[in-house]
């Protein structure tokens, strides 16, 4: 039996098909087995149409385990907000996102905001964002100044911490309450992001058992080498894929 | 007097009684953007300047730049 043919006989409007998590042409034949999606574009998938979408892009196993995981996200700036995307994205079913500020014209170089958002509390803006990537997530958001005390309390029941702050005070602050009052809770922070300099100096170091560091750990933030789009989103995505390693237990 | 300790695995000679926070001002570095481990213990920040560094001491700085 082809695809075309299965889509003749349960949807003949539909123009997509995925077969075993991969997009296929019709003619494609189908073996015992295979798990087939069948997808009109342009049409807004249902929760378990999206879900299903999830599953069998990631295979099943893996695709429990992201449904089951929760994030904590400290700070939705350049790395919180693209670390969210990229956990939403592949259906991490509960966020919990903190962060005290609000949108600045200046964030749009490389925080995952749009410029009608401009004023907005980061935690409504991102949640809104989130939510038209996929609206079937659990999102929780905290409008508060994190404090190295509030952390161990705020986050006390997630899976894995993300430090995603941008400031070096609460960085420090951050590994430190991972290593003493979370100690044994898997971190992945940041430190070193700045400028456009070579992107191969980003690097994910472990530094202790479940916790880890991205970036070049020299690079600040300062007049004449900004935070820019590109290198932040390189940090921030290592963060995300070390984050998913977490979460499947393969770090 | 002086005196030797191990800091990020390289040895190191400090002037006997010298604080944590001493010898991260020392390095030129911000006391609060550091975390810091001495003989397997993470220091407080609130103790960086009772902690008195002892002949052989063990320290692991991780310091932090801004940005994010």
């Amino acid at each position: 039996m082809t695809v075309y043919s299965l889509v003749r006989e349960l949807k003949p409007d539909a123009d997509v098909f995925i077969v075993n998590g991969f997009p296929v042409s019709g003619e494609t034949e189908l073996a015992e087995e295979d798990s087939c999606w069948l997808i009109r574009r342009g049409e807004m998938p249902a929760a378990e149409e999206m879900e299903r979408l999830l599953y069998a892009r990631h295979t099943p196993g893996v695709h429990d385990r992201i449904k089951k995981s929760s994030v904590g996200i400290m700070g939705l700036g350049g790395l919180g907000s693209m670390v969210a995307f990229a956990l939403a994205r592949i259906g991490v079913g509960h966020l919990l996102l903190v962060d005290f500020d609000v949108v600045d014209p200046s964030n749009l170089n490389r925080q995952n905001y749009f410029v009608d958002q401009v004023g907005m509390r980061k935690t409504a803006a991102l949640r809104a964002n989130l939510n038209r990537v996929n609206p079937y997530l659990q999102i929780e958001t905290i409008d508060t100044v994190l404090t190295e005390q509030s952390i161990s309390t705020i986050f006390a029941k997630v899976d894995v911490l993300a430090e995603c702050f941008d400031s070096a005070e609460m960085k420090a602050a951050a590994l430190r309450c991972a290593l003493t009052v979370l100690k044994g809770k898997p971190f992945v922070g940041a430190s070193g992001v700045a400028g456009f300099g070579d992107n191969n100096l980003i690097l994910t170091s472990k530094i202790r058992t479940g916790v880890y560091l991205v970036g070049d750990r020299e690079t600040a933030a300062r007049p004449g080498e900004g935070l820019m789009a590109p290198r932040v989103g390189i940090a921030a995505h290592h963060q995300a894929n070390q984050i998913l390693r977490l979460l499947l237990n393969v770090a | 007097m002086r005196m030797n300790i191990i800091c990020n695995g390289k040895e190191m000679a400090v002037v006997e009684g010298t604080t944590l926070e001493e010898l991260i001002l020392e390095l030129q570095l911000n006391p609060a953007t550091v975390v810091a481990e001495c003989d397997g213990r993470i220091v407080l920040r609130d103790e960086y300047s009772q902690v008195t560094l002892s002949q052989g001491a063990v320290l692991e700085l991780i310091r932090f730049v801004g940005g994010g």
